[in-house]
């Protein structure tokens, strides 16, 4: 039995709050420097231009990636031979209330308590996550209940439709999680939990095929037209009723932050 | 920005504004609107005034101002028309507008110009001086008074009711 100290945990989610907040996901950064290669559109390539100047200029000087620091979405992986010392709940909230304070964020808004999403996994190791999602793009999220026998056709057509109507609005060129299987609520975790997968690295054809659909909408950064509108298509699946088919879908904005720290 | 400024604006052209702007988001929106519908005093003038929807972070050691990029403009939409009809000239936001929107941007010949949406960080050098110039207690969400210099903007519905995403 490994015993890890609530303390030691504060310390951790506040350092990752901070570390997600002012740098941009090292996988998110080449995925946005390849696009601004392949693009032919002067003014995405300059829009990109913009995007990538901000994720440097955030790291270099300790300001925010987006003014929007978002709400804090705390992923927690607990092996079951550990055990904690203290208040977990109490230790994720706090830690997030010092890294926000850390990382310049909005002034007087409070950003406990945040939403933590724990999964108890073999092992004695605790795997921590912060993703601070803003809502300008959570705002556009959505679930559909397709009926059992719906073609996968079907699915591809309410996620495009749902990037058509999301349009300049949620700040593209976006990533897409897309949680199919278990139940509504099950369906909306696994979305969200598509956005923490490296982008870019693996992908399936259905991913690969929606994404190709996705850049042909003419969207592109900041909804001026251009390939990119979306970097990437992740999805994540799971057995569901016979009944039933849930799919969700979270947008994220092309400003997709989260940091990972393993005691 | 004046009348003839204004009124030579085309969507899609890319300027760098400099100036003295206001940021407001949507509480300070609400109390604006309220103070009009009761007739109080306005505690910005709005005569020509320049707002831009933002709500910035709090401003690291050495800097004026944090994280200030644009925020959505479409939850402003249903205050837009009274300021519009109080004097406001320009808007600085990011995504589309109504049509509501867009019909009063062209019966007040006024502008809405979008900024590099998701680039609060590098929108930050642009910022030169600023200040809370009403409704502290509203925190991130008070009215700041803003001094820019080459701030960079791409005009997206002209005076004469033209939309970048038509």
């Amino acid at each position: 039995m490994k015993t890890i100290t609530a303390d030691k945990i504060k310390k951790i989610i506040a350092q990752l709050c901070v570390k997600a907040n002012l740098e941009l996901r090292s996988d998110v950064l080449v995925m946005l420097k390849k696009a601004r290669n392949t693009e032919s559109s002067k003014r995405a390539k300059k829009l990109l231009g913009a995007i990538i100047d901000n994720a440097n200029v955030a790291r270099a000087e300790q300001l925010a990636i987006c003014q929007d620091t978002g709400m804090p979405v705390v992923f927690l992986e607990v092996g079951q031979d550990v055990r904690i010392s203290g208040s977990l709940q109490q230790a994720v909230n706090k830690g997030v209330e010092l890294g926000y304070k850390k990382a310049w964020a909005r002034g007087k808004s409070t950003y406990s308590p945040v939403v933590v999403h724990v999964d108890i996994v073999p092992g004695s190791k605790l795997k921590m996550t912060v993703l601070p999602k803003g809502f300008g793009c959570e705002n556009k999220s959505l679930l559909k209940m397709f009926s059992p026998t719906a073609k996968i056709e079907e699915i591809k057509g309410f996620i495009i439709d749902a990037v058509k109507a999301a349009g300049p609005d949620a700040c593209p060129p976006y990533v897409l999680g897309v949680g199919i299987g278990g139940t509504a609520d099950f369906a909306s975790l696994l979305a969200k939990k598509a956005l923490l997968r490296k982008i870019g690295t693996r992908s399936s054809k259905i991913e690969a095929d929606l994404l190709k659909a996705i850049n042909k909408l003419d969207i592109g950064p900041m909804g001026l037209g251009g390939k990119t509108t979306a970097l990437a298509v992740n999805i994540e699946t799971y057995p569901t009723h016979i009944a039933g088919l849930p799919v969700a879908l979270n947008f994220s904005c092309h400003a997709l932050r989260s940091a990972t720290a393993t005691l | 920005m004046n009348d003839k400024q204004i009124k030579a604006l085309k969507i899609f052209d890319e300027i760098k504004l400099s100036g003295v702007i206001y940021t407001a988001r949507d509480q300070a929106h609400k109390r604006l609107v309220e103070a009009i519908n009761s007739g109080k005093k306005l505690p910005i003038d709005l005569k020509g005034a320049i707002i831009y929807y933002c709500g910035p972070t709090a401003a690291p050691k050495g800097k004026v101002i944090g994280s200030c990029g644009p925020t959505t403009s479409n939850r402003m939409d249903k205050f837009t028309p009274v300021l519009l009809k109080a004097g406001l000239k320009v808007m600085i936001g990011k995504g589309g507008r109504s049509k509501e929107v867009i019909a009063a941007i062209k019966k007040y010949k006024a502008v809405y110009l979008l900024a590099y949406a998701g680039c609060g960080a590098l929108i930050n050098k642009y910022i030169k001086k600023a200040k809370v110039a009403a409704y502290k207690d509203l925190g991130p969400e008070a009215i700041f008074r803003l001094e820019v210099k080459d701030f960079p903007l791409i005009v997206g519905i002209d005076s004469q009711g033209r939309n970048i995403y038509d």
